[in-house]
């Protein structure tokens, strides 16, 4: 083992050629995935609410749309937006962009199924509930089920955006400088210590989505706190 | 106040309603009572429009119930209810469980939603629970929260939904008390249970309902009585001697 090729690289690793040059390595996922985990959490949000309140038609092409989407592989995505694009529509699409695309869709397309099984897996008896005040459906929807629904979500969120980080490494595929892809570059220059790189890279991975599940969990801590609803909701007997 | 006319409703090609009739005058308690799968949940869900139904006519205060022009929220928010599981919301502290609707729906302050809220749990004897999550309560107590809710909202009139029915029998009182105490202010109430005890007390009129007709519908003293169906004295000879 030889620590210090890593410590020769660091800089490189973590955030590529920046402040000169392009943000790259470590840095570069980060930001990568937290935009593309933004947007696949939006869309997802959207389309899960969209396939819960839709039926017939709408609901048939919503749900034929998301299977599209989460029956083709990312980088199937990744090629289409980054070399078909400009082959079809002349419009040039650049590698980062592509990648978050895919990413988002295809992250959305899988989150939009938790968030219509979260708000699925609410009673009914909280709808007519909302709706016997006088609320409208989209307010009971809003106060009531989303709040409730979002809690059981969130483990899938989490799950979601664990494989999404992961995933990013496939824009080394399109030449963005992410970490997996400054990695490969670092090893092909020094060509003798490719273990250590990529026990290091494979470390970052591990630091980056464990980090999320730390966070996620502190945060369902939090809102367990703030009702500590009893799992059975304290009826005594159905 | 309440008038259901012919109301006839289908799940498919099975009937759930057919052709019930009748009327609840204002201050009026009405107890639906009848076997299981009789129709009575349906039949009141009908009157606040929760449920959907295929023929007849409801008209609540004027309001033509299965008119589609009629702005439904608007009628819900002046009719209460109260479910068997209570509903309340989870995720939300007793007293904002009270003044969710007062702020959305009537458009009150929340200082204002509040004060009526902690007035409201003060009559059921709650007040000092208001800052409790419902998970934390009772059964007994959790359905006098939601006889609050719907308290909260001044409603003309009350519809109760077999309101003791998941409770355990030690709780069953404390509900009906509030009940009992809502019916002698002049609440306009119609209640599916089979708390014969509390309709003998309170109920002007009974109706029984059986595969979703009004087989009976008299009042108080002549249901007990005598009733003069046989399939409501089958019912309640099986329901009062145990």
């Amino acid at each position: 083992m030889n620590l210090q090729v890593i410590l020769d690289n660091l800089p490189y690793l973590l955030w590529g050629a920046f402040p000169e040059g392009q943000l790259g390595g470590a840095a570069l996922t980060l930001v990568l995935s937290v935009a593309s985990a933004i947007a696949a959490g939006i869309l997802g949000l959207l389309l899960g609410i969209a396939l819960s309140l839709s039926r017939g038609v709408t609901n048939a092409i919503l749900v034929l749309t998301l299977g599209f989407f989460r029956a083709i592989p990312v980088l199937m995505l990744i090629f289409w937006t980054y070399f078909l694009l400009p082959v079809a529509f002349g419009i040039d699409v650049p590698g980062l962009v592509s990648v978050a695309c895919a990413l988002s869709l295809i992250g959305g397309a899988y989150l939009a199924h938790a968030v219509h099984a979260g708000i699925a897996g609410i009673p009914h008896g909280q709808w007519q509930a909302g709706l016997a005040l006088g609320l409208s459906r989209m307010e009971v929807l809003r106060h009531v089920v989303l709040p409730q629904a979002l809690r059981i979500m969130l483990p899938s969120f989490v799950n979601q955006w664990v494989a999404l980080i992961k995933d990013s490494s496939l824009a080394y595929i399109v030449g963005v400088p992410e970490l997996s892809f400054v990695a490969a570059q670092v090893n092909s220059r020094l060509m003798v210590y490719p273990a250590e790189i990529f026990l290091f890279v494979g470390a970052i991975y591990f630091i980056l989505c464990s980090g999320l599940d730390l966070i996620a969990g502190f945060v369902s801590r939090q809102l367990q706190r703030r009702s500590q609803e009893a799992p059975d909701r304290g009826r005594c007997r159905q | 106040m309440i008038s259901i006319r012919q109301v006839s409703k289908w799940y498919g090609s099975f009937q759930v309603l057919g052709e019930c009739t009748t009327d609840i005058r204002k201050g009026e308690v009405i107890v639906v009572c009848g076997p299981s799968g009789s129709g009575k949940s349906t039949l009141i869900k009908c009157v606040n429009g929760l449920e959907p139904f295929q023929e007849g006519e409801i008209v609540v205060d004027g309001i033509p119930v299965g008119d589609p022009k009629t702005h439904l929220p608007t009628l819900r928010s002046r009719i209460g209810m109260v479910f068997q599981l209570f509903e309340l919301f989870p995720h939300l502290r007793i007293i904002d469980n009270l003044t969710l609707a007062q702020i959305k729906v009537l458009g009150r302050s929340r200082d204002e939603a509040n004060a009526k809220g902690l007035q409201l749990l003060d009559r059921v004897g709650l007040k000092a629970h208001a800052n409790k999550y419902p998970g934390e309560l009772s059964g007994g107590q959790q359905q006098r929260v939601a006889i609050a809710r719907a308290l909260s909202m001044d409603p003309i009139a009350m519809l109760f939904d077999e309101p003791t029915s998941a409770l355990d029998p030690e709780m069953i009182n404390e509900v009906l008390d509030v009940m009992v105490e809502l019916a002698q202010e002049g609440m306009t109430m119609m209640c599916v249970t089979h708390e014969m005890g509390f309709a003998r007390k309170v109920a002007h009129r009974v109706i029984f309902m059986d595969q979703g007709r009004i087989v009976e519908d008299a009042p108080k003293d002549e249901f007990f009585g005598k009733p003069r169906s046989q399939r409501a004295q089958q019912f309640l000879s099986k329901i009062l001697h145990h």
